[in-house]
C-alpha cells in the first residue's frame, strides 16, 4: 500500500467528481432539497393539536370508567388537545414518551370515579417536556382548565380539590422532527453517495476495460478501493457539516455533534463503498448493476430511519429495518447526537463494522482486475 | 539478438473452444512484430495473454523473461500497453492523465514533452471525453510511454481512425523502434504491418499460418510475379504461337506468370518487334494483402473480412 498511489488515485476521483456536476448535485444539494422538503411537510405540526398520551387505569369489569371517560373527553373536545390512549404495558410512560419524542403524557390512576364519588383525592399524573414548551405548555393550561371544570360545581359538604394535578418532567430531553431528519440525511448520505455511484463505476469501468488499464499499472485493487473509502468519508464530512449547518442554523436542530460520531462517518462510508463495489461486480451489465442497486438502496434509503424515526413505524417494519445495515449506522447516529446513549451507539458501530467487513470481504472476491 | 518474447506452444481454450490453439513465435528484441489475423482469429485473445490480462490454458509464455499472468506486477513496470479501443477517464485531461500514471509508476516525466512525441501537444489541457478518435489513441500511446517500456504493445491502434490519424500513429510506432524498443503491433490493416514490421505472423482460427519478414512471406506464399498486357485483342495468340508462352486471360487482360526477370525482358523485346498491338503493360507482384487474401479469406477495403467461426 503506497499512499502516493492512494493520493493519486484520489486526485483523479476528485477532480472527475467536481468535474460532474450531476454527482456533486445528488451528493450534496439534493439531500439538503430533501431536508427543506421533509421539514415544510411534516415538521410544520405547530398548528395541529397537541396529543396528550393517556394511559387510563380508571378500569372496573373491563370497562373504563364513566368519570374518567367523561374528563378525556373534555380534553379531547378543546380545539388544542387531543387524547390517544395508550395500553399500560408500554411501562413508564415517562421513558415511552421521551423514546417517542412525544411532548405530553398523563396517567388516570385506578379509583378515580370511586374516589370522586367518595369526596376523596386523586392525583392526575401528567408527564411534560420541558424542552417542548411549545406543546406541553398549552397543554398543561387545557388539563388545568378542564380538571377545574371537574372539581367545580363544589356541592356544600364536598371539596372543591378532590382531582389534583402532579407534573413531573419527562427524563429525556424532547425532539422535534429536524432533530430526527439531521442524524437520518446525514445517514442518507453515507448510503446513497457511495452506493450509486459505486455500482455505476464498478460496472462500467469493468465494460470499458478502465480496470484492466489500471491493472497494467502498479496501483492495486486495495489501493483503489482505499481510494474510493476515502474520497466517500470526505464527501461524508462535507455533506455532515452543510446538514448540521442548515439543520442547525436554519430549523434550530437540537443535537449533539461530538468526536463520537467520526467512527461513524468512516465505518459509515467504507460499508456503502463494500456494498456498491459487491452489488456492481456481481452484476453482468451497467444496466443490471444499476438495478440491482436500486433494489438495494431504495429499501434502506425510507426505511432505515432516514426520514422518519423507526421507533415510528409499525412493529413489523421496525423488525423488517432492522435487517438493514443502514439501520445502524443512523441509529448509531442518533444515540450519539440525540440520545447520548453511547453504549448503544458502540453496540452499533461494532454491528456496522462487522457488516461492513463481511460485504468488503465478499466484494474483494467478487471484483476482478482481470479475466482467468 | 535476445528475444523479447517467447511463445510455445500456446493454447486458450473457452469450454470446448480453442481461441489459440498451439501457437508458438518469438519477438527479437528491438524489433516491430505484426500479428495479423481476421476478427476473432486470436489475436486480442494472444496479446491479452501476452500482457498477464488474461491466464492461458497450455503453454509457455516469456515476456521480458518474465511469465505474464503469475509474474505480472513486475512485467507491466516494462511494458507499455494500449488496449483496443483505449478508453480513460472522461473528464480528465490528457496532462494529468500522464501525471497520474506517472504517480502510479514513480518517475518523473514532462508531461508537455510525452505529448509532443505523440503530436498531442496542442490538447495537452483538453478533457478525454473531448477528443476525437486519433486524439485518444495518441493519448493511449503517450500513457503507455509513461513508464519507459521496453515492450510497447499496440492492440490495433488505428482501427476506425482516418488515414492522417493512421499516419501520425505510424510515425510515432517508426520512432519507438528508432529508439530501440520493441513494438508487438495487431492490426487488420495489412499494408500497415507491411510498412512498419520487421516481423509478421498470420494467425487464423487460432493457428499461425504464415511466419516471417513482410518479404520473405510475400516470396514463400504469395505467387510469382506476372507481365500483364491491357488493350491487346491479339497478343495471347502470337505469343502462344511464336515463343510457346501460354498467357491467361483476365477480363481484357493477359496475364503471364514469369519465372525470372529477364523473361520479361524477353517478351517484352519480342512483342515490340513483332508489331502486334497492345495498349500498355504492368509488372504485377504480390502484396503481403494478396498473401493474406489467399491464404485467410476474403478483403473489404483492405481489411481482411472471414465469417465468424462458430
Amino acid at each position: 500500500m503506497r499512499p502516493r498511489r492512494v493520493v493519486a488515485d484520489l486526485k483523479v476521483t476528485a477532480r472527475t467528481y467536481l468535474r460532474s456536476p450531476v454527482a456533486l448535485f445528488f451528493s450534496l444539494v439534493f439531500p439538503l432539497i430533501l431536508i427543506l422538503l421533509f421539514v415544510f411537510i411534516f415538521g410544520a405540526a405547530s398548528s395541529a393539536k397537541v396529543t396528550v398520551y393517556t394511559i387510563n387505569e380508571d378500569v372496573t369489569n373491563g370497562h373504563y370508567s364513566a368519570l374518567s371517560q367523561e374528563f378525556l373527553a373534555a380534553l379531547n373536545s378543546t380545539n388544542v388537545t387531543t387524547v390517544q390512549l395508550v395500553s399500560p404495558s408500554v411501562g413508564n410512560l415517562s421513558t415511552y414518551l421521551g423514546q417517542n419524542g412525544y411532548a405530553v403524557g398523563l396517567v388516570i390512576p385506578a379509583g378515580f370515579q370511586a374516589n370522586y364519588t367518595a369526596n376523596r383525592t386523586t392525583t392526575l399524573q401528567i408527564y411534560s417536556n420541558p424542552s417542548a414548551t411549545s406543546q406541553s405548555g398549552p397543554a398543561l393550561g387545557v388539563i388545568a382548565s378542564v380538571v377545574n371544570a371537574f372539581n367545580r360545581p363544589c356541592p356544600p359538604g364536598h371539596r372543591c380539590d378532590v382531582i389534583q394535578v402532579a407534573n413531573e418532567n419527562v427524563g429525556q430531553p424532547y425532539f422535534t422532527y429536524i432533530d430526527y431528519l439531521v442524524p437520518g440525511l446525514i445517514g442518507f448520505s453515507i448510503l446513497t453517495s457511495p452506493m450509486f455511484s459505486m455500482v455505476e463505476i464498478t460496472s462500467s469501468y469493468r465494460k470499458e476495460g478502465l480496470f484492466r488499464q489500471l491493472s497494467l499499472t502498479p496501483l492495486t485493487r486495495a489501493e483503489w478501493l482505499t481510494s474510493r473509502v476515502v474520497w466517500y468519508v470526505l464527501l461524508t464530512f462535507i455533506s455532515m457539516a452543510i446538514m448540521l449547518g442548515i439543520g442547525i442554523g436554519t430549523f434550530g436542530a437540537n443535537v449533539t455533534v461530538s468526536w463520537t460520531l467520526v467512527p461513524f462517518l468512516v465505518v459509515g462510508p467504507f460499508l456503502f463503498v463494500s456494498l456498491g463495489m459487491l452489488a456492481g461486480s456481481a452484476a453482468k451489465t451497467p444496466e443490471s448493476a444499476s438495478v440491482i442497486g436500486n433494489l438495494i438502496t431504495f429499501p434502506m434509503m425510507f426505511l432505515a430511519g432516514t426520514f422518519f424515526p423507526v421507533s415510528q413505524f409499525p412493529a413489523g417494519l421496525q423488525l423488517f429495518a432492522k435487517l438493514l445495515p443502514l439501520y445502524y449506522v443512523i441509529d448509531g447516529m442518533n444515540q450519539v447526537m440525540l440520545f447520548g446513549n453511547l453504549g448503544r451507539a458502540w453496540v452499533d458501530l461494532a454491528i456496522t463494522l462487522a457488516i461492513s467487513v463481511v460485504f468488503f470481504a465478499l466484494a474483494v472476491i467478487a471484483f476482478r482486475w482481470r479475466d482467468e | 539478438m535476445a528475444a523479447a518474447i517467447e511463445v510455445d506452444q500456446l493454447v486458450k481454450r473457452y469450454g470446448p473452444l480453442s481461441a489459440v490453439d498451439g501457437i508458438s513465435f518469438e519477438v527479437p528484441a528491438g524489433t516491430v512484430f505484426s500479428f495479423l489475423g481476421p476478427n476473432g482469429a486470436g489475436k486480442t485473445t494472444t496479446t491479452e495473454i501476452l500482457e498477464g490480462l488474461r491466464a492461458r490454458s497450455s503453454g509457455t509464455v516469456r515476456v521480458l523473461g518474465f511469465d505474464p499472468w503469475s509474474e505480472g506486477r513486475a512485467l507491466h513496470r516494462r511494458i507499455g500497453v494500449i488496449p483496443q479501443d483505449f478508453r480513460f477517464f472522461e473528464k480528465i485531461t490528457a496532462r494529468e492523465g500522464i501525471e497520474y500514471y506517472a504517480s502510479l509508476f514513480g518517475v518523473k516525466v514532462d508531461p508537455g514533452e510525452l505529448l509532443r512525441e505523440v503530436n498531442l501537444e496542442e490538447k495537452a489541457d483538453a478533457r478525454f471525453d473531448t477528443l476525437s478518435g486519433g486524439q485518444k489513441q495518441k493519448l493511449g500511446l503517450a500513457l503507455a510511454l509513461v513508464n519507459n517500456p521496453d515492450i510497447c504493445f499496440l492492440d490495433e491502434p488505428t482501427t476506425g481512425l482516418d488515414p492522417q490519424a493512421r499516419r501520425a500513429i505510424w510515425d510515432v510506432i517508426r520512432r519507438l523502434r528508432a529508439g530501440g524498443r520493441t513494438v508487438f503491433l495487431t492490426t487488420h490493416y495489412l499494408e500497415e504491418a507491411e510498412l512498419l514490421s520487421d516481423h509478421v505472423a498470420i494467425i487464423n482460427h487460432g493457428r499461425i499460418v504464415a511466419a516471417g519478414s513482410p518479404a520473405e512471406i510475400i516470396r514463400t506464399r504469395g505467387q510469382a510475379e506476372r507481365l500483364v498486357f491491357e488493350e491487346a485483342p491479339t497478343l495471347g495468340g502470337w505469343l502462344r504461337r511464336t515463343l510457346g508462352i501460354d498467357g491467361r486471360a483476365d477480363g481484357d487482360r493477359l496475364v503471364i506468370p514469369l519465372t525470372s526477370k529477364n523473361e520479361a525482358m524477353k517478351i517484352l523485346k519480342a512483342v515490340h518487334e513483332s508489331g502486334e498491338p497492345w495498349g500498355r503493360f504492368t509488372i504485377e507482384r504480390d502484396t503481403l494483402e494478396d498473401v493474406f487474401v489467399h491464404l485467410v479469406g476474403r478483403m473489404d477495403n483492405g481489411v481482411l473480412k472471414t465469417e465468424a467461426r462458430t
